[in-house]
């Protein structure tokens, strides 16, 4: 067991946060938004980082990336605000290369690069009407946004979450105004990249006022020194707020394809606002070491829909780890919930779906599934449906699977001639696409296959 | 092209097969008939190379070579097609993709370069016709939410498409309407020629009217009991198994 003590990167942050009280680092923020980070910052430094012990993190186990030494990003890590070049400018082909690749074919999108959580305004060309772009450096500034920072969704926070919320500097801040449907979506492409080991937090907050619409398209990817072969590491630790606002809409797809090297914490905190619609896609593909996604859906108000889909695809030695939550506050909410997995070689993947339904939120429907195809022999799943009601007039289910290849349809495949390999990839695919078949862009949908293709020995049509 | 010498085949240790001899030459259509049990669809597995059966006796040559050394692909791809009892459904997996698949597979394996895609189109749109496959049903998942005749049309079609030298219709009149049975049998007539041999395994003779078939056989217990030619089917719709297994048991005890 290790203490606090033993973890380099306790040490580093804990540092980080004291050099960022004494200088002036925080700029014209609010004395609201400096409170929040002080006590985020006491409630991670009682949490320390997650072990096995805590139940949400039971079977993830992080301390064998916990060994290793990273330096502070952002803020106090010696990187400037605005990016600079201290991290990754010797990257810039390599970042370029890695942008090149997660550009959807065929998609018009607005598409926004960040380097490490800082936006690369050079790439940018004519927002869509209605939206808004800002980096979070200049919104936690701004008097009239401050808002959006000093009280996080829940305000109990540990962890990684708590982490994040102390220290960090940039991301995105999107809003949509109310009515506004802008033409196109944004497609955000997050390229992480350094030298050095490093732990960089994002923080990104996008509101969709009344009646609005936000279509976003996330694409996480690594480049130069931290990719196969690399020697950095990086540890991303963002954390992302999503405010769906009456009769709004969001369509949400995160596309997850960095390289080894790379250790990938995701906190997406959604609050859902009376008959708003918020729909989230997230696919992760084999390459980072660990994963761990917790999407948390806040259903704050009456008559809000949400659809929650994931496909995880691991292989090597890679832990893939997705936490959700739909805490259902009040009544007449409908929640659906689909993922599935496919678990190659000695990959690790854990799925844990909570569903909280609170004594007010009578007319509650929640439905999850969660299926999984372990194909590796040294494979393994850990799937944990958990369901808490207090409301008695509810319609809720849950389901969960664990299977290998059907035989029957092996055989069927192979009586026509496919080999068994193909044949094989033939049901990966089918098996996934009852996720991917939900993706409503063509181009996106159609991007999505092809990185499973690639991952899945498939030589076929 | 086909025999079938002394074959024994158990499941789970359970002997299924207890000694099929059986000749089938180009340009031919035997029909295997007999009982429920009797290790017909048990035939038609092991020719196909499912593999929870296990050859414990006799051999199967296939064209000249030794089929059971062959893995269910390659059985395929040398021209043995099964049109199944039970077809899979298999969502997510396109029926033209799959069959545009099994074609390219088993024309590499012949040495015949891959179909374009035009060539494969028009190809496929005469085979459906051929078989009265709706054309709607060509581009959804594979046998997903088909009808039992869909899904038994469908196994003619994937049967025109890949013209095997031998096809096993293992009862495929099973849960077809007389529509359906005539639509079929229409097909199967449509694809027979001086090349291709067919076995026809089936419980009811009914089949056999649309299907006319040159040789019969009844399969009892593991073994062919009874061949003759399409009047044999005749006797059994009138007479049913009953005579056959007592005559079957009655050889068994003299021997």
């Amino acid at each position: 067991m290790m203490t606090p003590q033993d973890i380099p990167l306790y040490e580093e942050v804990v540092n980080g946060f004291n050099r960022l009280s004494a200088a002036d680092a925080l700029g014209r923020e609010s004395s609201d938004l400096r409170k929040t980070r002080q006590s985020a910052f006491e409630r991670f430094r009682e949490s320390g980082f997650p072990t096995i012990k805590n139940e949400d993190w039971k079977y993830t186990n992080i301390a064998r990336f916990l060994k290793e030494e990273y330096a502070l990003g952002g803020l106090q890590g010696g990187v400037t605000a605005d990016g600079g070049d201290a991290e990754w400018g010797g990257h810039a082909a390599a970042v370029r290369v890695a942008v090149e690749k997660a550009r959807v074919a065929e998609l018009d999108a607005y598409i926004v690069l960040l380097v490490n959580g800082v936006w690369q305004k050079e790439d940018a060309g004519e927002l869509p009407k209605g939206v808004e772009l800002l980096t979070v450096a200049e919104a936690r500034q701004d008097p009239a946004l401050s808002v959006y920072f000093e009280r996080p969704a829940d305000g109990r926070e540990r962890y990684f979450a708590a982490l994040n919320t102390a220290l960090f500097s940039d991301g995105l801040f999107i809003r949509v105004d109310a009515g506004a449907l802008p033409e196109k979506p944004i497609h955000i492409i997050h390229v992480f990249t350094g030298d050095r080991n490093l732990l960089v937090q994002p923080r990104h907050v996008w509101v969709a006022n009344r009646q609005a619409e936000l279509k976003v398209i996330e694409s996480i990817v690594t480049a130069g020194g931290v990719t196969a072969g690399g020697n950095a590491k990086i540890w991303v630790n963002s954390l992302t707020e999503i405010i769906v606002h009456q009769d709004a809409k969001v369509d949400h797809t995160v596309v997850q394809t960095p390289g080894e090297g790379t250790r990938l914490v995701q906190h997406t905190t959604v609050r859902q606002k009376r008959q708003s619609l918020y729909n989230n896609y997230n696919f992760t593909f084999p390459g980072s070491d660990l994963v761990r996604n917790d999407l948390q859906i806040r259903l704050e108000e009456d008559h809000t829909e949400t659809h929650l889909y994931g496909l995880y695809l691991a292989a090597g030695q890679q832990l893939v780890d997705n936490h959700t939550l739909v805490d259902h506050q009040k009544p007449a909410c409908f929640s659906n919930e689909l993922y599935k997995g496919v678990l190659l070689e000695q990959s690790t993947g854990v799925f844990n779906g909570k569903v909280y339904v609170h004594r007010d939120a009578q007319k509650t429907n929640a439905f999850q599934q969660n299926n999984n195809l372990v194909i590796g022999k040294k494979a393994t799943i850990d799937s944990k449906p958990e369901l808490e009601i207090f409301a008695d007039d509810v319609k809720c289910s849950h389901g969960s699977t664990v299977g290998q290849f059907s035989e029957e349809a092996l055989f069927y495949l192979r009586a026509r001639g496919i080999s068994e390999d193909m044949a094989k990839g033939l049901l990966i695919n089918a098996f996934a696409f009852d996720v991917t078949e939900k993706i409503k862009d063509p181009a996106v949908e159609a991007h999505i296959n092809q990185l499973i293709s690639q991952h899945i020995p498939l030589t076929h049509v | 092209m086909l025999i079938i010498k002394n074959l024994h085949a158990e499941v789970e240790g359970k002997q299924i097969l207890k000694g099929i001899n059986l000749t089938v030459g180009a340009g031919e259509v035997h029909a295997i008939m007999g009982p429920n049990g009797s290790g017909k669809s048990s035939l038609a597995s092991v020719l196909a190379g499912k593999e929870n059966y296990d050859v414990t006796e006799g051999e199967v040559i296939f064209q000249g070579k030794n089929l059971l050394e062959m893995s269910p692909e390659v059985r395929a791809r040398e021209g043995v097609f099964l049109a199944f009892q039970y077809p899979i459904e298999i969502p997510g997996v396109s029926n033209i993709n799959f069959l545009k698949t099994a074609l390219a597979e088993i024309r590499t394996h012949k040495g015949l370069p891959p179909l374009d895609a035009k060539e494969f189109l028009r190809m496929s749109k005469e085979k459906q016709k051929l078989v009265e496959f709706d054309a709607k049903l060509v581009n959804r998942s594979l046998n997903e939410g088909f009808s039992g005749g869909e899904k038994k049309r469908n196994e003619i079609f994937q049967l025109a498409m890949l013209e095997p030298a031998l096809s096993i219709l293992d009862e495929t009149d099973s849960g077809l309407d007389i529509d359906a049975l005539r639509i079929v049998s229409k097909g199967v007539n449509k694809l027979r020629s001086a090349n291709n041999a067919f076995i026809i395994i089936t419980h009811y003779q009914r089949l056999l009217e649309y299907i006319v078939p040159d040789f019969v056989h009844v399969l009892y217990n593991g073994r062919i009991v009874k061949s003759g030619t399409k009047e044999l089917a005749l006797e059994l719709e009138e007479k049913g198994y009953d005579w056959l297994k007592e005559e079957a048991h009655e050889n068994a005890a003299t021997i």
